[in-house]
């Protein structure tokens, strides 16, 4: 059985490779790669793969997927300049697709050992883009 | 791997008429949507595309690559059209939102390797929202 959770959270960022030029950023990031940045308002769903206990009749306690939730991701990233805050967007280009990522890697280490197995991360960059990331980013 | 899905929107006219039944047959199987006039829906298309992470650009596609994509082969010819009496296809095959999405699916692989020739990205899924009730979803 899966079970979702979504939380937001806000941040700014830009996308641009520090050896390209600024007219090679523009064209290959679009406005993206502003160099002053800009922002987004995130929802990230979080999915999760396990049955259900049969004493609690939980999969995953979801205030506890709650507070996982917070202390890795929305604690450190919400109102935050993602590539001056954030590691490791001071080197990695902060794309949904590295966001999406990065936010895997940071969650995956609590499920570990755990009857439950993280399954997705989907992570929204605006109503009309999201990424879905599941491991194994090749 | 990772797919990443772009969201688009258009509003197009359609009637769901089958020239093989009679005028009867047609208003019985398809109800409201038979209306002779026609009616319109304002849709939601998703494309999805999977690949890995390209190591230099941080992205498994760019999507002003994809827009373009599905812009020229899709949108362009559906957006604010009449389905039936606009759209090559649907002289001959009526509109339903299934057949919609095979016609999308088909002109997108059709226009796919002209602008991706690699092996990735490649096209994942394609999911088309007719009303907020009524989602039709194909999958490679």
């Amino acid at each position: 059985m899966f079970i979702t959770r979504r939380v937001d959270f806000s941040a700014s960022h830009v996308c641009s490779q520090p050896l390209l030029s600024e007219a090679e950023n523009r064209t290959l990031y679009g406005p993206a790669a502003n160099p002053k940045g800009h922002g987004h308002n995130y929802v990230l769903e979080v999915t999760l793969d396990g049955e259900p206990d049969p004493l609690t009749g939980m999969v995953f306690d979801v205030k506890r997927l709650k507070d996982v939730l917070n202390e890795a991701v929305v604690e450190p990233m919400d109102h935050r300049f993602l590539n001056r805050e954030v590691r490791p967007f001071d080197r990695v280009v902060p794309t949904p697709e590295n966001v999406a990522v990065e936010i895997w890697n940071r969650l995956e280490p609590y499920f570990r050992g755990a009857k439950v197995r993280l399954h997705n991360v989907r992570l929204f960059e605006t109503e009309d883009l999201y990424v879905d990331y599941g491991g194994d980013a090749a | 791997m990772i797919r990443l899905t772009r969201r688009y929107r258009f509003s197009a006219s359609h009637r769901l008429h089958s020239a093989e039944l009679s005028e009867e047959a047609n208003a019985h199987l398809y109800g409201k949507c038979n209306n002779p006039f026609g009616h319109g829906h304002d849709y939601q298309l998703e494309v999805t595309v999977g690949g890995p992470v390209d190591h230099n650009t941080g992205q498994v596609v760019n999507p002003a690559t994809l827009d373009a994509l599905v812009t020229q082969y899709v949108l362009q010819d559906v957006s604010n059209r009449n389905l039936n009496e606009e759209v090559a296809e649907f002289v001959s095959r009526v509109p339903t939102s299934e057949n919609l999405m095979a016609v999308i699916e088909e002109r997108l692989r059709g226009g796919w390797k002209s602008v991706f020739p690699g092996e990735w990205p490649f096209l994942d899924r394609i999911r088309l929202h007719e009303t907020k009730k009524n989602t039709f979803e194909w999958h490679a």
